[in-house]
């Protein structure tokens, strides 16, 4: 039997199939383009970092178009870089804390998370007094009529923004790190959406867009960050960023401005006559699981 | 190249058969991966608390017969076995579809698959050194291109007939020993590096994937063997198979004796890790967990197969040795699919409880993955057997028709 030949007529027919396959490549790119304008230059996208400071001008302006088109309103897209001698301290008064989640749905809506299906930044624990800080008996899905309820205190969970972020060292392409004032940031666009970040994290901080994220126009907030509060995709991965878009203008955090018994501090850890540093001096500090060295730039204490 | 086509287009019912079961099983799939690909990953019942599950399982359990399958052939090597070259390429080929279902599984668990290419280097952004899944990554393709590098160069030598050169073959097989137990220590790193989760994060994790391993890879290739030394001139002696299921009972002996040592710490120091296993083999809060039977199947079937193979009758006879490969064979991929990911992740890290079982979609998904690797290497032993045994089989059409019983046997 013959086995190599120039002849054989399966090459043709193999000329036709690679022809075929081609024209469906073109076919597909064709009607993607067709589908969104902006598409392919998004398939192709750079990392943050690596991105001139045209690239990174035209990649806002490109978002902005497409989120205005989508949400058919005006939307800014900025990437506030963080400001030097700032580090972003926050900290937590358990003992004021009444559980009554403000935080949780301030976030949502300044942060643009989906609505449908609900992501939250911010998990609220309701502990047993009798137990005390004990992950074991903590219940994040306490549904009260009236909080604070008797014999159990509240436990607010949200990004520790770490010092030595194992979800930065996990993430196999360099899509998450850790900014010059301490807040830990995703680049959306380049995040694969393995998850890894998301298990390393021991502080469940990391959500994932399990499907598309839903947002109405009407419940957009317009003034977005690159690395922030921007409408995210499906199948990547979003946390607390501090709300970079007011923490890097000088303003508090959604969640420190609404909440109504004063439990929420932040500031600048290198200023020594912040608010925040006080804290770090008068008060007794908890760390949540310091035993990982994660070294969280945020602070449990207890004023009472 | 005509006749490979007629290797894989030619066969007898069986075969046609077998083939046509396994595209249903991919086309199937491809259509639950569709619905995946354009509304998410909530098709699956993973959720933040659970973040992987059965696909990373799967995942896992193959790497550890990608690994063994080569690590069994070593020996084969050192001692210089009669028949060492065939040996070679049909644990080579194993690997070389067990990773190629390795990487699809990857695949399919990714939010954002149209971006793998930000794991390469040079054109994306690998994470090294920090990275245990950029590492993963990378070892699983060295050791895929070695394993295809070596076998295409043997049936390349015996398609034309001569002898291989083993100063090119040695060096890869000695080269793909490391890769071997490389694959499956940064996998098992990938989650024993996880100080969030302390399920994982034990020494004692990358021996157990080891050990365990060396009895999943064996427990496949035995019945592999056995089955081509009937259809084929692949000659394999009795002892050599009794050499091998021994093997297997060191090694299950020692993943039993690592599972016990783990199994003291957890419940004599009794401290808040504990949940995990509870969870794994009882339950939590009063409610028995959905996984538990999967605990307790996963441990009997080691422990019967391990008997089976300890004693010297039941291990050299045929029918009680293959009923102990196939508990081996379930035990480790329930272990790995089920016992391994599910308990580290439940209770999460906040203490709260989702009870994840896999979805429809996901088993869907894993049944065409599992299609695909089977598909390939039911192609690729035909062609081997074809390309290696042509000079003393007595014809062609006989092989094409037996290598159907091979697959069918293999599948087990």
């Amino acid at each position: 039997m013959k086995e190599r030949s120039d002849t054989d007529p399966h090459s043709v027919k193999r000329r036709d199939v690679i022809k075929s396959l081609f024209a469906l490549a073109a076919t597909y790119t064709a009607t993607g383009c067709q589908r969104d304008a902006d598409s392919l230059s998004t398939f192709f996208h750079t990392h943050f970092k690596r991105m001139s400071p045209e690239k990174l001008a035209e990649t806002l302006a490109r978002w902005e178009r497409r989120y205005s088109k989508r949400y058919n309103r005006e939307v800014n897209v900025s990437a506030t870089p963080a400001q030097d001698g700032v580090l972003f301290g926050y900290a937590l008064d358990v003992s004021r804390c009444i559980g009554c989640r403000r935080c949780v749905y301030a976030c949502v809506e300044e942060n643009n998370q989906s609505r449908d299906p609900q992501i939250q930044w911010i998990q609220v624990l309701e502990m047993d007094n009798k137990h005390g800080i004990d992950l074991r008996h903590a219940d994040a899905y306490y549904d009260a009529e009236e909080v604070p309820r008797e014999d159990k205190f509240y436990f607010p969970v949200q990004c520790q923004q770490c010092e030595n972020p194992a979800c930065v060292k996990s993430c196999p392409v360099n899509a998450t790190w850790k900014d010059p004032d301490g807040i830990v940031v995703i680049d959306y666009e380049w995040c694969v959406g393995c998850r890894c970040c998301v298990t390393a994290c021991p502080y469940g901080a990391r959500h994932f867009n399990w499907t598309k994220p839903n947002l109405a126009s009407e419940q957009l907030n317009p003034e977005t960050e690159y690395l922030g509060n921007r409408p995210r995709p499906q199948g990547v991965v979003e946390k607390c960023t501090f709300c970079m878009q007011r923490a890097r203008k000088g303003r508090y955090p959604a969640c420190v401005e609404v909440c109504p018994v004063g439990a929420r501090k932040f500031g600048n850890l290198l200023d020594p006559k912040s608010e925040i540093n006080y804290i770090l001096k008068n008060h007794r500090i908890y760390i949540l699981k310091e035993e990982l060295n994660t070294q969280p730039k945020f602070f449990y204490y207890f004023s009472t | 190249m005509k006749v490979i086509f007629q290797i894989i287009f030619k066969g007898s019912l069986a075969y046609y058969l077998w083939v046509l079961f396994l595209l249903a099983c991919i086309i199937q799939g491809l259509f639950s991966y569709a619905s995946q690909f354009t509304d998410g990953l909530i098709v699956t019942h993973m959720r933040d608390s659970v973040s992987w599950g059965y696909y990373i399982g799967n995942f896992t359990f193959l790497v550890g017969v990608a690994a063994s399958a080569v690590m069994l052939v070593i020996p084969a090597y050192v001692y210089n076995w009669k028949p060492i070259k065939e040996v070679v390429v049909f644990g080579e080929l194993l690997a070389v579809a067990a990773i190629v279902m390795c990487l699809l599984f990857v695949l399919v668990d990714m939010g954002r698959p149209e971006r793998l290419w930000h794991m390469i280097p040079g054109i994306g952004d690998p994470n090294f050194p920090s990275s245990l899944m950029a590492w993963d990554a990378l070892v699983l393709n060295a050791y895929l291109m070695v394993n295809v590098v070596v076998v295409v160069y043997l049936l390349w030598s015996a398609y034309q007939g001569k002898h291989y050169n083993p100063r090119i073959v040695i060096p890869l097989v000695i080269l793909s020993i490391p890769l071997a137990v490389g694959i499956h220590t940064v996998t098992a790193f990938l989650y024993s590096g996880m100080a969030s989760r302390p399920y994982w994060n034990a020494s004692i994790l990358a021996p157990r994937f080891l050990a365990s391993a060396l009895c999943s890879g064996p427990a496949v290739l035995l019945i592999l063997f056995q089955v081509l030394r009937k259809i084929s001139p692949f000659e394999i002696k009795d002892d050599a198979i009794h050499k091998i299921a021994e093997l297997m009972a060191y090694a299950m002996g020692f993943n039993l004796f690592l599972f016990g040592a783990e199994i003291f710490k957890e419940y004599y120091s009794n401290t808040h890790h504990l949940v995990h296993y509870e969870y794994l083999f009882f339950g939590l809060d009063g409610k028995p967990s959905p996984i538990a039977v999967y605990g307790w199947l996963s441990l009997i079937f080691s422990v019967v197969a391990f008997l089976i193979f300890l004693i010297p009758a039941t291990r050299k006879n045929f029918i009680t040795m293959n009923i102990g490969a196939f508990l081996i064979y379930v035990s480790v991929y329930v272990e790995k699919g089920i016992a391994l990911i599910i308990p580290g992740y439940t209770p999460d890290t906040l203490g709260q409880i989702y009870a994840y079982t896999p979805s429809m979609a996901e088993l869907r998904v894993a049944c065409a993955i599992f299609g695909t690797g089977f598909l390939i290497f039911t192609l690729m032993v035909r062609v081997a057997i074809y390309l290696l045994f042509r000079q003393e089989a007595k014809s062609g059409g006989g092989i094409a028709e037996d290598a159907a019983t091979v697959e069918a046997g293999s599948s087990i």
